[in-house]
């Protein structure tokens, strides 16, 4: 690893005047992705701005909506009363990511930054149609992921919270995980809520997360397995490498969606 | 070079540390905590595991600037002062839970953080989930479990609740 600086500012505009001044400095959440990225030289940022002192690690519900600080350990969601109550599936996708050790350090606002087209969490706020909150603007997620590692976020920009909207009628996510790493081979989440009818599929898509509208419609029309068990994914979009060539994938989505469907029915 | 003050096994300490030392760094070659083992440095293998502040946590992939103010328990701090054993290492020894015992360490600290966070007991699956940042590559890992799961009522001092059996 190259050396930086390490700066652990007490506020948030303390952390945005660090980012905005050094154009090589870096945000630190639980590390969980960073730092191995910093040990293999990937990356050689000046600074690591840690947010761990921003009072980000937070949730509340309030009539119409769900929100989690962006420092949230995967752990804290997965065990949070509010979450296990108003959103049954995201507390369960918490605690399906990676292991112990990384759920008490990786954070939800981590996960979405770094948008690993693999990951469980963009699914998540995909599929239930949620607001990613930043210290300058609010946005929806279907402008926030662009593509493998790519997101909507201005350099400098911290994500501070998400928003989840309830009341969450059904919703579950299945993902089949690649045996080694614990990430999503392919996983897909399925929702009823106040953004309709979501199908958002992790894992396969060239371009990371994105949405199964030909299942959306039909789950609109019947939410049940057998609406969508015809409907296949055309692999020229999706991943190929040696876990899984994109017609493996093709068909996992569907079972996967399939699964999904039935656990929120 | 900034400073880190932490307390590990109960006792503080201040450390010249870089921005890039790791924790395991600083607990083996800083303070020579050398019970602490790194196996892969790539966050995978669970050897390296510590608590920090009560959680299980790999400490390859934690910064030591990020453990300023914590307080750190690793695999030399859990046995009583007198040599008399943490009941989990007790099992292990009992259970034949280790061969060559590199990732014995961070086996036991996860094993000690998961059965504190079940006090409603733990399944074989359970603990066999629980157990998935840590690899061994000698027992095949069944005796692993049958420690834990022997430690779990000497740990709750009550016996494992028949639901979870
Ligand atoms: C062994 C292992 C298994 C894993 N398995 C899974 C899995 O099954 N599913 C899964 O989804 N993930 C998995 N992960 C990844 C894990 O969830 C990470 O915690 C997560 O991807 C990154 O979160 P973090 O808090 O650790 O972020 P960091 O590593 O600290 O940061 C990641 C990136 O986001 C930026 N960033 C962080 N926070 C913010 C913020 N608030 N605003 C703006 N930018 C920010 C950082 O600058 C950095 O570029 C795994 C990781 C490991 C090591
Ligand atoms: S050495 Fe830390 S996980 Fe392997
Ligand atoms: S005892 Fe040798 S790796 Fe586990």
């Amino acid at each position: 690893m190259y050396d930086f600086a390490y700066h652990k500012p007490a506020s948030i505009a303390d952390a945005v005047a660090l980012l905005a001044g050094d154009p090589e400095a870096r945000p630190l959440a639980g590390g969980q992705t960073l730092i191995p990225v910093l040990k293999q030289r990937l990356n050689k940022p000046s600074k690591l701005i840690d947010l761990s002192g921003l009072g980000l690690n937070r949730i509340s519900v309030s009539g119409n909506a769900l929100s989690i600080g962006a420092m949230t350990p995967h752990a804290t969601v997965a065990n949070s009363a509010d979450v296990q109550r108003a959103i049954p599936a995201l507390a369960k996708l918490a605690g399906g990511i990676g292991d112990n050790q990384v759920r008490n350090r990786g954070t939800i606002g981590g996960s979405l930054a770094n948008n690993d087209p693999a990951a469980c969490y963009p699914a998540a706020v995909l599929g239930l149609g949620a607001t990613v909150v930043t210290n300058k603007r609010r946005i929806a997620a279907d402008d926030f992921f662009q593509g493998m590692f790519t997101t909507a976020l201005e350099p400098g920009e911290i994500i501070t919270e998400v928003v989840f909207p309830l009341p969450v009628e059904k919703a579950a996510y299945m993902k089949f995980a690649q045996p080694a790493s614990r990430f999503a081979l392919v996983g897909v989440f399925v929702a009823k809520g106040p953004a309709g009818v979501r199908v958002a599929v992790t894992g396969a898509g060239q371009n990371g997360v994105f949405r199964q509208r030909e299942m959306e419609a039909a789950l609109t029309a019947r939410f049940a397995p057998d609406a969508i068990a015809n409907i296949k994914t055309p692999p020229d979009q999706l991943n190929s490498d040696i876990h899984g060539s994109a017609e493996y994938r093709s068909h996992l989505i569907t079972v996967m969606a399939k699964r999904a469907v039935a656990a929120a029915a | 070079m900034p400073q880190v003050t932490l307390t590990v096994n109960g006792k503080r300490h201040t450390v010249e540390v870089e921005g890039r030392t790791l924790l395991v760094e600083l607990l083996r070659e800083k303070l020579g905590l050398t019970g602490t083992h790194v196996g892969c440095d790539t966050s995978q293998c669970g050897a390296c595991v510590v608590h920090v502040n009560g959680d299980s946590v790999k400490s390859c992939t934690m910064l030591a600037l990020q453990a300023d103010g914590a307080s750190v328990t690793t695999i030399e701090g859990l046995a009583k002062p007198d040599g008399t054993l943490h009941p989990m290492q007790e099992m292990f020894r009992e259970h034949h839970a280790l061969q060559c015992g590199f990732c014995t360490p961070g086996m036991v600290m996860s094993a000690i953080d998961l059965v504190n966070k079940h006090p409603e007991g733990l399944t074989e699956a359970q603990i066999r989930e629980g157990l998935e940042g840590n690899l061994c590559r000698c027992t095949g890992y069944h005796n692993i479990v049958k420690a834990v799961a022997a430690a779990w009522p000497l740990m709750h001092g009550k016996t494992m609740p028949a639901a979870a059996e």
